[in-house]
């Protein structure tokens, strides 16, 4: 997704405790039966190319090329077969079972490393003095508007010179670089929101930075480390420049690679190209609808400042 | 360890050593600062802030000046010549097309996707199920771009008219069910980046109205209150109360979805890998670097993209000010 940047900025409050909204009462007078209409049409129209597609991936070879999904109503008749054949490499012309192994392998790592980092930056940004770091927390916060276009091809130069071009540790070390600056700086925002009297009260009580960190700090921070996670596991999992450019080698390239490359060679194979959609979508889906409201929260995080 | 993992266990073994590896890089760091006592804040900052430093020294600004240096080089990076490459972006006629169509990219999708967003948020505001509603709209942010572009691309998809072979594309069979003749949809050019542009619209409208529907509920009860007795119509609460508001959302939202167009590669990549005059900048960059070996033009390209981003960034941050005093 290129959607890392809406977690920097939100100035808007989470409260949902007010009774009536001013766009509720707009619409209220605003003909409630219209605009629950033009909701409904926006709400199918939004659901159609996904819902079409799902509907193919379950529909004989047979029928895909021959009629439309929308005549299955008529005449249902539904198979796995799709799926079948999209994770047996040797009818699909690629690995997907591999290659779902190879985007769980990469996203892992590419998620606890810069979280980790990140806390520990942010708490030193926000709880210690040293020269300096104010201009070094600027820096990093401007670090955010690089594009990764931009580090590409040095990068993979830097990682033949090291030889590790084409392993796995290629993509833990740029998505973990590339997460850190907009993780810092959301928590660092979120760490020091936290009261100085109860780091101070930890102080006096003869508790060192670390124990700090570990006692006062981290039970606080689960919740933006939570949303952080989640949308830095989806950035992770859905990307494909990042892996194009450094795993796009078979033995290691992640779903989004491989189903790329599957609209170039098998660009009219609708019932692999179908049942490998949804292979691919199935996990960022479950995440989304299970860690739904850390999601969101992680999307709306610059509004923890209030 | 450092070597390409094959089989199914050397991946998974090679992800557990890596886990492993940086948590002893943690520990060791932790360790080390609870040796500190005391108020040694910089020998300690020194230690939390070292490993990120590093990685972004080495991972973000090293690359970045690297890449602006190679923009004044040819495509095999060796000799220098000066700013032929962005001479090239702006005066060949492919790389104008280029332009063209990340302007088209970058003019369209905001605005589209906010006011789509924004009307959503308005018309399920305190709506039955709500919540189910909202979610119908913010799935596709969950999934890839390029399942997006997968999903789209069906949608699309084209059959010659002729005989009774029948239309598997849903937009297309909208065109017969109207009376039209079916289209090459994708291949028609500038028609085609519009089409695209529809599948980022489609994936960016759920983060405008998730983002819009937080900020229109906070806006304060008292001041609609007041307005109401004031007998404001429906129409004048929401462009006299709710829009002046929210309007800080909407412009970081408008921003935010502007950034990301920008950069926008995958769907491109996806549906039509560029051709049929679809490139923009982002996949320009790709293809010339990483396709044609054109080195120079490449990093040019990724130069005039991190150009062309910085003042909206600025723009953003200086409205988040405002909101903020």
């Amino acid at each position: 997704m290129t959607t890392a940047a809406p977690l920097t900025t939100t100035p808007v409050a989470t409260t949902e405790t007010k009774k009536l909204s001013a766009a509720a009462s707009a619409k209220a007078k605003l003909t409630s039966p219209w605009a629950s209409l033009a909701a409904v049409v926006l709400a199918v129209l939004w659901t159609i190319p996904t819902f079409g597609l799902l509907i193919t991936s379950f529909r004989t070879t047979e029928d895909i090329r021959r009629s439309g999904w929308w005549t299955t109503f008529t005449n249902p008749l539904f198979t796995l077969d799709n799926y079948k054949a999209v994770l047996d490499p040797e009818q699909a012309g690629a690995n997907l079972p591999d290659s779902f192994l190879n985007s769980l392998v990469m996203t892992i790592p590419s998620v606890i490393i810069p979280l980790c980092l990140a806390s520990l930056a942010a708490y030193a940004f926000a709880w210690m003095n040293f020269p300096g770091k104010n201009i070094l927390f600027i820096a990093i916060f401007a670090l955010q508007i690089v594009p990764l276009q931009v580090t590409l091809l040095p990068l993979l130069q830097l990682f033949v010179a090291w030889d590790i071009d084409g392993t796995f540790w290629t993509v833990w070390l740029s998505h973990s670089t590339f997460a850190l600056p907009l993780a810092i700086y959301l928590l660092h925002n979120f760490i020091k929101e936290v009261p100085a009297s109860l780091i101070e009260a930890a102080r006096i009580d003869g508790a060192g930075h670390v124990s700090i960190f570990f006692r006062v700090l981290l039970p606080l921070l689960t919740p933006a480390l939570a949303a952080f996670g989640i949308f830095q596991f989806l950035w992770v999992w859905n990307d494909l420049l990042v892996s194009l450019t450094f795993a796009g080698a078979p033995a290691i390239s992640p779903l989004t690679v491989q189903l790329s490359n599957l609209t170039g060679t098998r660009g009219t194979a609708w019932y692999l190209l179908s049942a490998g959609a949804f292979v691919s979508i199935i996990v960022p889906v479950t995440v989304f609808l299970l860690l739904q409201r850390y999601f969101v929260r992680g999307l709306l995080a610059g509004s923890v400042k209030g | 360890m450092f070597t390409t993992a094959t089989t199914t266990s050397q991946k998974i073994l090679q992800m557990f050593a890596a886990i492993l590896l940086f948590a002893a890089v943690i520990g060791l760091i932790l360790f080390i600062a609870g040796r500190f006592t005391g108020k040694r804040d910089r020998a300690i900052a020194a230690l939390y802030l070292g490993p990120t430093v590093l990685m972004l020294s080495v991972g973000l600004l090293y690359p970045g000046l690297r890449t602006i240096y190679q923009s004044f080089l040819d495509a095999s990076l060796k000799n220098f010549i000066g700013f032929d490459n962005y001479v090239t972006i702006l005066s060949d006629p492919e790389q104008l097309t280029v332009l063209r169509n990340t302007a088209f990219w970058v003019l369209v999708t905001p605005f589209v996707a906010t006011g789509v967003g924004l009307l959503y948020a308005i018309l399920v505001d305190k709506a039955r199920m709500e919540s189910f509603a909202k979610a119908l709209i913010f799935l596709p942010m969950s999934i890839s771009f390029v399942a997006a572009g997968v999903i789209w691309k069906f949608m699309y998809e084209f059959r010659p008219d002729q005989g009774n072979i029948k239309q598997i594309g849903f937009v297309n069979q909208l065109i017969v069910w109207l009376g039209g003749e079916p289209q090459q949809l994708l291949i028609d050019s500038p028609l085609n980046t519009f089409l695209l542009i529809a599948v980022m619209v489609w994936i960016q409208a759920g983060f405008a109205m998730t983002v819009l529907s937080a900020a229109i509920k906070a806006i304060p009860d008292d001041i609609i209150e007041a307005a109401r007795l004031d007998g404001v119509g429906p129409w004048g609460m929401f462009r006299f109360v709710t829009l002046p508001a929210i309007r800080p959302a909407v412009i970081v939202v408008i921003t935010t979805i502007a950034i990301g167009t920008l950069k926008v590669f995958d769907i491109v990549q996806t549906m039509t890998g560029g051709r049929f005059d679809t490139s923009v900048i982002a996949n320009e960059f790709y293809s010339q670097t990483f396709r044609s070996d054109n080195r120079g033009l490449g990093a040019a390209l990724a130069v005039v993209l991190f150009i062309l981003v910085i003042p909206i960034v600025v723009y953003n941050i200086r409205q988040l000010r405002r909101s903020e005093a």
